[in-house]
């Protein structure tokens, strides 16, 4: 061991404590990681403002007559209503679907399944449909909802590709919403169940107040997803067509369960690959309104969220 | 303080556990040859014991004697926990809490419960204690009974202008006194409370004891602690546990001495219980 010397006047221990060195190794680390992290934004960057810049030239002409017209061959006429009405269809089946139902399988296994070696089963499995390939999901769809159930989803309608969507997103909805509920913690729990709370009443007023807001945001990215997915749809029976018109006096329901449908990154897709030029920055323009599309789903969410977390606390 | 029943047959017994040395009508909780599996290995074995109305029985003992999990018998939480096995028989009023009958809900709402580490509801401080009464189907004087039971627990001055703010911006004595307060709102009969105030800090531990002594006119209370001054000074009798370790490593948690507090103090019928009273081991 070497002799401990301890700086005892002023001018020793200012000498001992200055020299701030430079320290070469930690510069140098710090600027490899903050070019890792700008390599990937400026990916991004360089891809968004290139697609603005693209799409500029359609909204300058057109204007949001570019959103609200019709599908068409005519460059100068084609709009993406049918992909945006489709899209929001389809976001609206997973919500309404594969919300409750996710929520509900995760409170059961979380909740009220015995942890027994069937589900654990289960749990392991869910967690492995959640990395199957979405297109995996579309020969799903297309044979469970069009064909087998064509006769309840009349085949391929929108129904049939917010089904294939709902079973998708379900394993993420409930891997998401079990991680929720087990970071509520077990006091919360004990506290209620202490008061002579029952098993329901305790998920009810505490457990699902305190999960929700983490739900919400894996709903987010759930919604997210389901949102940008192209390839299950194709074999569920999404359209890839530049005519198709539903009938003018279809009413709601009609649109929904008996008319062709297809969706905005289907339509980005069928654009790509249009001989014409024009079709270059008409699918810009569909990207940009897919993203702000997306991004308006989301911060609804979010709103939604925040607004739990406002209420829990009360 | 005076009734004496049980502790008389359990100090003229050998085996204190004997099933015959507690006489079932003899307090308002009766335990009997109590066992309590978690999987296969046993955490308590055998404890009998009679806790008396309006008095304050302490559980003491060494970490992993199963105090703790003798408490959590009382009111069922036990049933919690999917491994844990109870066996033997545990009355109230003279009724079994275990058999098929009893819905362990119910038994909630008549035993409450106080846990070591504060735990009120992430919700405003009324929310806490409205909500016992709430889902027990009571709707009306809700008002009245979260003045009540905040009264009771020396916690209304301090609170009476924040009833709607978050329960989670009272210091730790405050929140622990409000889950006291939330205990005694659905009007129980026994209180439990584990380790009430190892989490606090000594003025506030005062204030629980305090309150404890005050609570006790109106309920029963068991309490389990570490702390033996506290236990001393608090209550009015007092169980001690010890725990024998198995050749496997299995900890197994055996009532020693169950008396009056005075006599387990100043003198214990067990040679392991003045050692742990005196601080010897434990």
């Amino acid at each position: 061991m070497t002799t401990r010397t301890v700086p005892t006047t002023p001018d020793l221990v200012r000498a001992a404590l200055a020299g701030r060195r430079f320290n070469l190794v930690d510069s140098l680390l710090a600027g490899a990681l903050l070019l890792s992290l700008l390599s990937s934004l400026l990916v991004l960057i360089t891809l968004l403002a290139d697609t603005v810049r693209t799409a500029l030239p359609v909204f300058a002409d057109r204007g949001m007559d570019f959103v609200t017209s019709s599908l068409s061959a005519d460059p100068a006429k084609a709009g993406v209503l049918q992909g945006i009405l489709g899209s929001l269809a389809l976001t609206g089946f997973v919500l309404m679907i594969g919300f409750p139902l996710g929520v509900s399988a995760a409170i059961y296994l979380e909740e009220y399944a015995t942890d027994n070696g069937f589900t654990r089963f289960i749990t392991a499995n869910v967690r492995n449909l959640a990395g199957v390939p979405s297109v995996v999901y579309g020969i799903l769809g297309l044979a469970l909802f069009v064909n087998l159930l064509g006769g309840l989803t009349n085949g391929r309608t929108v129904v049939s590709g917010g089904l294939t969507l709902t079973v998708l997103v379900l394993p993420i909805m409930i891997i998401t919403t079990s991680e929720a509920l087990r970071a509520v913690p077990g006091t919360v729990r004990e506290a209620s169940f202490g008061v002579g709370a029952t098993k329901w009443e305790t998920i009810r007023h505490h457990v699902l107040p305190i999960a929700l807001p983490t739900i919400l945001t894996g709903t987010v990215l759930t919604v997210a997803r389901a949102f940008g997915e192209s390839a299950p749809l194709l074999l569920a029976g999404a359209l890839v067509t530049n005519f198709f018109q539903p009938s003018a006096d279809a009413s709601v329901v009609q649109l929904i369960t008996d008319e062709r449908y297809t969706a905005l990154p289907l339509v980005v897709f069928n654009w790509a690959r249009q001989p014409q030029e024009e079709f270059v920055q008409l699918t810009a323009a569909a990207v940009v309104v897919l993203l702000v599309l997306l991004l308006s789903v989301n911060a609804t969410t979010i709103l939604l969220r925040d607004r739990f977390e406002m209420k829990a606390l009360r | 303080m005076t009734s004496r029943m049980p502790a008389q047959h359990l100090s003229e017994t050998v085996d204190p556990q004997s099933s015959d040395s507690v006489d079932p009508d003899a307090g308002i909780l009766v335990a009997r040859d109590l066992t309590v599996h978690y999987g296969s290995f046993p955490a308590i074995k055998d404890v009998s014991m009679a806790v008396q109305p309006n008095q304050i029985t302490a559980l003491i003992g060494p970490s992993g004697c199963g105090k703790s999990t003798m408490l959590r018998c009382f009111n069922r939480m036990n049933d919690l926990i999917e491994s844990a096995a109870v066996t033997g028989r545990l009355t109230y009023h003279g009724v079994d809490l275990y058999s098929p009958e009893v819905d362990p809900v119910q038994v909630r709402r008549h035993i409450g419960m106080v846990f070591q580490k504060p735990n009120p509801f992430p919700k405003s401080i009324y929310a806490n204690i409205a909500f016992g009464a709430k889902i027990a189907g009571i709707k009306t004087g809700l008002d009245q009974l979260v003045e009540e039971s905040l009264t009771k627990a020396a916690l209304w001055e301090e609170v009476k202008d924040k009833l709607h703010e978050s329960a989670n911006a009272l210091s730790g004595g405050q929140q622990q006194r409000l889950c006291i307060a939330r205990a005694i709102a659905t009007s129980p009969d026994v209180v439990l409370m584990d380790e009430p105030a190892s989490a606090l800090d000594p003025i506030a531990t005062l204030r629980i004891e305090e309150l404890m002594t005050e609570l006790k006119r109106e309920y029963t209370i068991i309490v389990v602690t570490h702390n033996m001054q506290q236990a001393a000074r608090v209550s009015d009798r007092t169980a001690f546990f010890n725990v024998s370790v198995s050749d496997d490593g299995h900890r197994t948690g055996r009532l020693v001495e169950f008396d009056d507090t005075t006599t387990i103090f100043t003198n214990p019928r067990e040679k392991s219980t003045e050692d742990y009273i005196t601080g010897r081991f434990g």
